[in-house]
């Protein structure tokens, strides 16, 4: 159980990932990759911790601390997947406006109708 | 300030995306991209003049020394393809406001260029970083960017595709970012050039195999290599035709590059081609992709389809150049990413000249015009002819030094369907000439004129550019072939 951790991640990246392909609601996709990518933003804070280390605060004392610099490129990577999920349900509002659907299956249709 | 010119190459246009919201007048924006555009060719220029007469250029961002902080690394690969990136992105832009004008609202038309701008500055900090981690942020930065460029297409399905890119390439981006993490686990640097030389050290772990699984997969994904394409013909045909021809040119080409960085200079050709059967597998994709997306191609009823399928199909050939990982092959590679870029370049813009003049690209809309735009369609021939290999173009000498790598390693099979691949290409181009050229046009068409001369010029320049490098090869084989010799650590 010593990578508790990671056995987590690599749960929560399945079934993020299983969402994404096996939903055909657009939301629905949009929910599974924000869990895909959170279970990244895990595994990078968990690779960070240091055992028995407190948070990187330069001050009297604390000597042992957590690597600060993954936190720092995931708070980066956690910006990037809000903009993704927001241009993500920007473009699903479009969808729903101009097909009247967001269902994968029906926009496929209306699209070979079209053709 | 020439000290600086590596970081000016990606800042430049990215403070000037936002700037372009001051310039409310979409033909001032205009002329600003375009400018900021022109301004990031002239830098490319001089960087790769420097690169190619003193060597690698190594540039501190704000002083922190690397691998602290962040490093752009210039060699002769880098500034090549800010050469392709910034030139494409450059003759694009002259064509552009013709083109945005009738296919985009007015009121869109300034954040158009914001988010051309962004998409550009992405691309360029793509190339120019060193640093693992700066390569997910510009990626995300360009691919954001390039959703919403898509999504301002017409047509409702535009929409769709953008969505479907969205997805696929954060996929892909998230799978590049577990990478690094895993890298950034087994050795604590981010730097590409740290990361080279802490590698090697552990790369007998499961864990670097892993990272290096993660982001080829990744990379793969967003260079639609065959069967990874999905995303990729509906995003460029639904597209604005200007977004089309610039990212037909540049975005996989990125992709690629970042292939090439990952596989030669941070994991290192040894641990790259014997911890999966890169080249095995490489080579069969990349044939298969230039069959089944060439035999794709003849099928196609929209000529936008048809060259987003026979984009797949180039990047095949890029992929086997890569396969061969010797320096001709890798030559050839590169070779292609210039003249593909070149190629998909002219062809797209002329496709642009079609749309503002007959509102579709309907295979059996271009029935007859031949005659009625005769200057623009003599262009989609030679681009086509440039894509099929004919001697005199650059297809031509890409093809040349991919047979040769081949050939060079003794895969005459290879070599052999190569040279059938090109006669797919031969047969979906001259659909498109027997259209307009032999056949008349559809009834109750009225009279067609010529495309406009802001359209045509881009158009011609590139062409022109096709012609003049099938014919004197020396920057591109001088260019590549020191950009190829770097990656395997030899000569300069």
């Amino acid at each position: 159980m010593g990578h508790y951790n990671y056995w987590i991640v690599i749960v929560l990246m399945m079934i993020g990932f299983y969402i994404v392909i096996a939903h055909g609601n657009l939301i629905k996709k949009i929910i599974g990759l924000g869990i895909f990518q959170t279970s990244v933003f895990i595994l990078y804070i968990s690779m960070a911790n240091v055992d028995g280390g407190t948070a990187p605060i330069f001050a009297e004392g604390i000597c042992q601390y957590s690597n600060p610099l993954p936190h720092v490129l995931i708070l980066t990577a956690i910006v990037v997947g809000i903009a993704t999920t927001a241009l993500g349900l920007a473009l699903t509002l479009r969808i729903k406006e101009a097909y009247g659907t967001i269902e994968e299956e029906e926009i496929q249709e209306k699209d070979n109708l079209d053709c | 300030m020439l000290a600086h010119l590596p970081v000016l190459q990606v800042i430049v246009p990215l403070l000037a995306a936002p700037l372009c919201l001051f310039l409310t007048r979409p033909r001032l924006a205009w002329g600003f991209a375009l400018f900021v555009s022109a301004l990031a060719f002239v830098i490319s220029c001089i960087l790769l003049q420097q690169v190619m007469s003193s060597g690698i250029i190594i540039y501190e961002l704000g002083g922190w020394e690397a691998p602290w902080g962040i490093e752009y690394r210039i060699d002769p690969l880098n500034a090549f393809l800010l050469l392709i990136i910034t030139a494409i992105s450059t003759v694009v832009l002259l064509a552009a406001h013709t083109s945005i004008q009738q296919e985009i609202p007015r009121e869109r038309q300034t954040l158009f260029y914001i988010l051309y701008l962004l998409s550009l500055a992405g691309m360029l900090g793509i190339v120019a970083t060193g640093d693992a981690f700066n390569v997910f942020v510009f990626l995300e930065i360009s691919s954001l960017s390039a959703y919403a460029l898509i999504a301002l297409g017409k047509d409702r399905r535009a929409l769709w595709a953008a969505y479907q890119y969205l997805i696929m390439g954060t996929v892909g981006a998230t799978f590049i970012l577990i990478g690094i993490g895993l890298m950034y686990q087994m050795t604590g640097t981010l730097n590409m050039d740290d990361l080279s030389r802490r590698l090697p050290e552990v790369e007998h772990t499961r864990t670097v195999f892993t990272a290096y699984a993660f982001i080829i997969v990744g990379i793969c994904l967003k260079l639609a290599l065959f069967p990874l394409h999905l995303w990729l013909p509906n995003a460029y045909a639904y597209a604005p035709s200007i977004v089309t021809a610039f990212f037909a040119a540049t975005a996989t080409k990125v992709a690629i590059y970042l292939l090439i960085r990952f596989t030669f200079s941070v994991f290192g050709l040894t641990f790259s081609f014997t911890a999966l059967p890169l080249r095995l597998l490489f080579l069969t994709l990349g044939l298969v992709g230039v069959f089944a997306a060439s035999t794709t191609a003849i099928y196609q009823k929209n000529v936008k389809h048809l060259f987003a399928y026979s984009s797949i199909a180039q990047i095949g050939y890029m992929i086997i150049g890569f396969s061969v990982s010797t320096t001709t092959g890798l030559m050839a590679t590169l070779l292609h990413l210039f003249n593909h870029a070149l190629m998909k370049g002219a062809l797209f813009l002329a496709l642009c000249g079609v749309i503002y003049r007959i509102g579709s690209v309907q295979l059996k809309h271009f029935n007859g015009l031949g005659y009625q735009m005769p200057y623009t369609m003599a262009a989609v021939v030679i681009g086509g002819l440039s894509l099929i290999g004919v001697p005199l173009t650059v297809g031509f000498i890409s093809k040349w030094y991919l047979i040769l790598a081949v050939i060079e390693n003794g895969w005459w099979p290879v070599a052999v369907l190569i040279l059938l691949g090109s006669l797919l290409a031969v047969v979906y181009i001259w659909r498109i000439v027997e259209s307009a050229y032999f056949k008349s046009p559809l009834p109750g068409r009225g009279n067609i004129k010529e495309a406009p001369l802001s359209i045509l010029l881009p158009v011609w320049l590139l062409v022109i550019a096709n012609i003049y490098f099938g014919i004197d090869t020396r920057l591109s084989v001088q260019v590549t072939q020191a950009a190829a010799m770097s990656l395997f650590g030899v000569g300069p």
